[in-house]
């Protein structure tokens, strides 16, 4: 499978993605400059964490307005496979390819640390490898992940089964503790209507060998792969 | 031709730095109602530009924000 992954000006998590799908996963992997308007021939596009344009005017904004989310947009309504981890999810909201958008931690605190994810949907090709509601541990590292929408359109997305990630205790239950920076119902991830643009806060990443602590985020790139 | 735009958090959203800046006021004896924090964006801008579309589509994100043009 040869990924792109899309690399803007503060992007800082470009070369842990490009190792885990290179040398973990043995895949294709490729680094795609933000001036770039094209990404014709690959199978799946990440966009991974960092301070895009050092998150001014909004985190993710500036990111959304180059050439290269341009191509992103257009990749994903042919139905690519997108993938944004962290500041990756915050310019995929910018860019309305998701739901919602992501404010600042309810506690005003950059947060870093290992949280519990309760997985509630594994019908995407994110996660297909992955039982529904299963538990996974994997770190957070950020300062405006509280996700937001209203309240008729998180029905909305319930109904079309687009939560696919919520932040819970180890045991797999709901409750406001588990929630680290006060997303709308312990929100930690959601994908489009179509399932082809996946969005999170948690680092897989950072998850992804047992030398780091968890490989729990192998999952989602096994899902891929397969 | 200068414009102004102003941007808020949305009414009815948790504004966390507006709440944190409430508190701290209230601490220090200010009678204060409520608090919220913004963004300032002065521009210079060739007459005829769309201002309203320029705001709406690039400076401002609509489910979070509400602003206002000077």
């Amino acid at each position: 499978m040869k990924f792109a992954i899309c690399v803007f000006p503060g992007s800082n998590c470009d070369y842990d993605v490009y190792y885990v799908i290179k040398d973990i996963l043995g895949q294709s992997a490729e680094f795609v400059h933000y001036t770039q308007k094209n990404l014709e021939g690959y199978d799946c596009v990440v966009l991974p964490g960092g301070f895009s344009f050092g998150d001014y005017l909004r985190a993710g904004a500036l990111a959304s307005k180059t050439p290269l989310a341009y191509a992103v947009q257009d990749f994903a309504q042919k139905g690519g496979l997108v993938l944004g981890i962290c500041n990756g999810f915050q310019i995929l909201t910018e860019l309305h390819l998701l739901p919602g958008a992501l404010l600042k931690n309810e506690n005003l605190r950059f947060i870093c640390k290992d949280v519990y994810l309760r997985v509630e949907n594994s019908q995407i090709p994110f996660t297909r490898k992955i039982e529904k509601g299963e538990v996974l541990n994997i770190p957070i590292a950020h300062g405006e992940g509280r996700y937001y929408v209203p309240e008729d359109l998180l029905k909305q997305m319930e109904d079309r089964n687009q939560i696919v990630l919520r932040y819970c205790e180890k045991d797999g239950s709901i409750t406001p503790s588990s929630n680290p920076n006060g997303s709308i119902d312990n929100i930690a991830g959601v994908c489009n209507k179509e399932g082809n643009v996946f969005g999170l806060m948690p680092h897989p990443e950072r998850a992804s060998e047992d030398l780091l602590g968890s490989h729990d985020g192998l999952l989602f790139w096994h899902s891929l792969i397969s | 031709m200068k414009v102004r735009v102003l941007i808020l958090p949305k009414k009815g959203l948790l504004d966390p730095e507006g709440r944190a800046v409430k508190e701290m006021l209230l601490e220090n004896g200010y009678g204060v109602q409520d608090v919220k924090v913004g963004k300032v964006v002065d521009l210079e801008v060739e007459d005829g530009t769309n201002i309203k579309e320029l705001v709406e589509k690039f400076l401002v994100n609509p489910l979070i924000e509400e602003y206002i043009i000077e």
